[in-house]
């Protein structure tokens, strides 16, 4: 695409555009994709919206990229209404609402009514069939990393004891806690994991009493899956406690606390989604991936970690990367005594009935 | 008239002194306060697009600012809203899985009349708590928002959660009769309308009927409404149901309209914002209508703002914390009587100058 020429129609198209959007008129030249993205809490989290932020930081010194922005938008009209101003005001083509609540009835609702915009949406929503094919979704697979998270833990816990703030008993909270607990039983088979749930994605000061109640029962390593660690990690360190991140590295926050952290990298899923915008390709619908499509990363090695906690969970990350580790195989029993996956049996990363996750593994301390 | 033009231009004065001194925060931050103007006005009220969003997030503001407007003229402080809201929202979307409704409009009533039932029955608890125990409504209603909060959350996670929705529970969605639609193809839905009628309907109650003086007496003094025959627990139950149904209304249309089902997204802080808006409409219905304009304009302008300079979401805080303290701070002048004020001035021209002159030399 050299120098495309100009036809009346589009002229008069550009023209309305440049109108509408206030575009300055040297993007006649070569118009700039305009991508919107959208996050349900501040951009400075130290979590979930800040890995977003990230990858549109990324994203924004692309060229032919112009990124608008827009943080604290909760799940209700007001979505709705940020997703039309970016279209309407500033000329988006291409949105990243980022939240799990946006999708249904916020992004299903705007997709009807602009067919020509593309939504990308993180959390995994989008079913062949039965959502429109401007909307897609993309989500990793964060498991592996909690696993790495576990396997860490394992080998630093003193106490035998390690321990989980989680919001929600969802599938994809339950998923990441018996992940982290069957990474640390890899190495100490007796290990148990107690988990607290705070009730919802922000809770900073119920995350802050989970903290210090696990803390006072002898935990000594800590993870969690909230919107924002941050709380946690700094209240974990001041105890004199260990912690694995999540969403992001919270390294910064408790430098020598900091063992390792399960962190999305979205620039991966942010790329695939702009390049078929720009050349025209059809949006990628469902996008997936573990370690290996480098959907998920672990944050680099706290001070404290032994050699030989690098070197085991090394070994499980090549094994991942190279496809041949599978976290979920029987035989498996949840916590309550009962057969969840039979002996033989393997659920591969991909299986969905790993998405309908309703049960915590044996070790794990805690219910729902 | 001319009453209601002075009331008008305190409030109006109070919000242009806060617009001016919002210039000079954001200048303090490096960006030119005329570019925020232009975008606060653009975003709010610039074009259809802008009033459309501005109307859209007013609407819900006028229903929970009444649930605290309403007792607050029968002399309680309420601020529980958010638990009527939810509670109403959760009435609405429960009721089709009880009873079996007809899919049209008759259906879209009976849901919203459950909503409002829940919302007024919780914040008359609230109000019975106080007439028959003793206990301050203020703190009891607050609290009685978090145990409200609770039980949507346990309803909407546990018996009443559509089995289908994993990783967001929620219960069923309405069926597809039974929702609000848009007033004429436009993206305000119906929920504007009756918010608008609320605050009309309720002002004109206040204002205008017997029933409604008799509340506006009980809640100016307590003790000459009783001396004069007044059944004043009554009243204030009442005026606390009338509000609360107001809180289960907004929740029901926020479910109607907007989420289709009841889940967490619905406790989004409409609840604690209409406190915010009932205080700065000085607890007067026909004013909310304003305010909450004012309030979905804010919020509107914020959106833009934020996409356009870059700034914080928190910004848009400060601009309505400004407004705020500002427009309760310029209660303070109400009853000043400005020619006297200026007349003192005049007189005192000479003494000031003097002092003027020294301020020159000291300097």
């Amino acid at each position: 695409m050299s120098h495309p020429s100009f036809n009346r129609r589009d002229s008069l198209k550009s023209i309305a555009a440049l109108g509408m959007a206030g575009i300055s008129p040297l993007a006649f030249a070569q118009k700039p994709l305009t991508v919107g993205v959208i996050y349900v809490g501040p951009r400075d989290d130290f979590g979930y919206n800040q890995a977003q932020a990230e990858a549109a930081a990324e994203i924004k010194k692309m060229p032919g990229i112009k990124v608008v922005e827009e943080e604290n938008v909760p799940e209700t009209a007001a979505v709705q209404k940020t997703m039309g101003g970016m279209i309407a005001q500033d000329g988006a083509t291409l949105l990243f609402p980022t939240s799990y609540g946006y999708f249904d009835p916020h992004i299903l609702a705007l997709a009807a009514k602009q067919p020509d915009v593309r939504f990308a949406h993180c959390g995994g929503l989008w079913t062949e069939g039965k959502h429109p094919k401007n909307v897609g979704s993309f989500f990793g697979y964060i498991d592996e990393c909690q696993y790495l998270n576990g396997v860490i833990a394992g080998h630093m816990s003193k106490s035998g004891k390690i321990g989980f703030v989680a919001a929600k008993p969802i599938p994809q909270v339950l998923r990441n806690i018996n992940a982290f607990l069957m990474g640390a039983r890899s190495v100490k088979p007796g290990i148990t994991c107690s988990v607290i749930f705070t009730g919802d994605w922000s809770m900073a000061v119920k995350e802050a009493e989970a903290t210090n109640s696990l803390a006072d029962q002898g935990v000594d390593v800590f993870t969690m899956h909230v919107d924002g660690p941050k709380v946690i990690v700094e209240t974990a360190a001041k105890r004199g406690k260990m912690v694995c991140g999540y969403h992001a590295s919270q390294a910064k926050l408790a430098p020598q606390a900091y063992l390792t952290g399960a962190e999305w990298n979205w620039l991966t899923a942010y790329k695939t989604v702009i390049d078929a915008a720009k050349s025209g390709k059809p949006h990628p619908n469902f996008l997936r991936g573990g370690l290996k499509d480098g959907y998920v990363k672990t944050s680099p090695y706290g001070p404290t970690v032994t050699d030989p906690a690098k070197k085991m969970a090394d070994g499980i990350k090549a094994q991942m990367i190279a496809g041949k580790f599978d976290i979920f195989k029987g035989p498996l029993k949840d916590n309550k005594g009962n057969v969840v996956i039979a002996a033989g049996a393997t659920l591969k990363q991909t299986d969905l009935k790993l998405e309908s996750m309703n049960y915590l593994v044996e070790g794990v301390i805690g219910s729902f | 008239m001319r009453n209601t033009l002075n009331n008008m231009a305190l409030p109006v004065f109070a919000i242009v002194a806060a617009l001016g001194l919002f210039g000079v925060f954001v200048a303090l931050n490096g960006v030119n306060p005329l570019d925020v103007w232009v975008l606060l006005f653009k975003g709010a009220f610039g074009d259809w697009f802008s009033w459309q969003n501005t109307l859209q997030r007013a609407a819900p503001l006028m229903l929970t600012a009444l649930c605290v407007a309403l007792p607050a003229r029968a002399g309680l402080v309420i601020i529980g809203g958010e638990g009527a809201l939810v509670l109403g929202g959760l009435a609405c979307a429960a009721l089709p899985m009880v009873v079996p409704l007809p899919a049209n409009i008759v259906g879209t009533a009976a849901i919203c009349a459950a909503g409002a039932a829940a919302g007024a029955l919780w914040i008359m608890l609230a109000g019975a708590l106080r007439q028959y125990r003793g206990i301050n409504e203020t703190i009891s209603s607050l609290l009685l928002a978090y145990v409200a909060i609770g039980l949507f959350k346990h309803a909407v996670e546990g018996p009443l959660r559509d089995p289908a929705s994993l990783n967001k529970p929620s219960t069923y969605s309405l069926a597809d009769g039974l929702g609000i639609g848009g007033i004429s193809g436009s993206d305000i839905h119906w929920g504007l309308v009756l918010g608008v009628v609320a605050c009309v309907g309720l002002g004109i109650w206040l204002q205008r009927t017997a029933s409604g003086f008799s509340v506006r007496v009980v809640g100016g003094n307590p003790r000459a409404a009783q001396l004069v025959g007044l059944p004043a627990s009554r009243l204030i139950l009442a005026a606390c149901a009338l509000g609360g149904a107001c809180a289960g209304l907004a929740g029901s249309v926020e479910v109607a309209a907007v989420h289709t089902n009841a889940n967490a997204s619905l406790i989004s802080g409409y609840g604690y914002a209409g406190i915010l808006v009932a205080f700065m409409a000085r607890h007067n219905p026909l004013a909310i209508i304003p305010v909450a304009i004012l309030f979905g304009g804010f919020g509107a302008a914020g959106s833009l703002l934020q996409r356009r300079l870059g700034l914080p979401d928190a910004s848009v805080m400060v601009l309505q914390g400004m407004a705020f303290v500002l427009i309760l701070a310029s209660e303070a002048l109400r009853d000043v009587d400005w020619r006297a004020v200026a007349a003192r001035l005049w007189r005192s021209a000479g003494p000031s100058d003097a002092q003027v002159a020294m301020g020159d030399k000291v300097a």
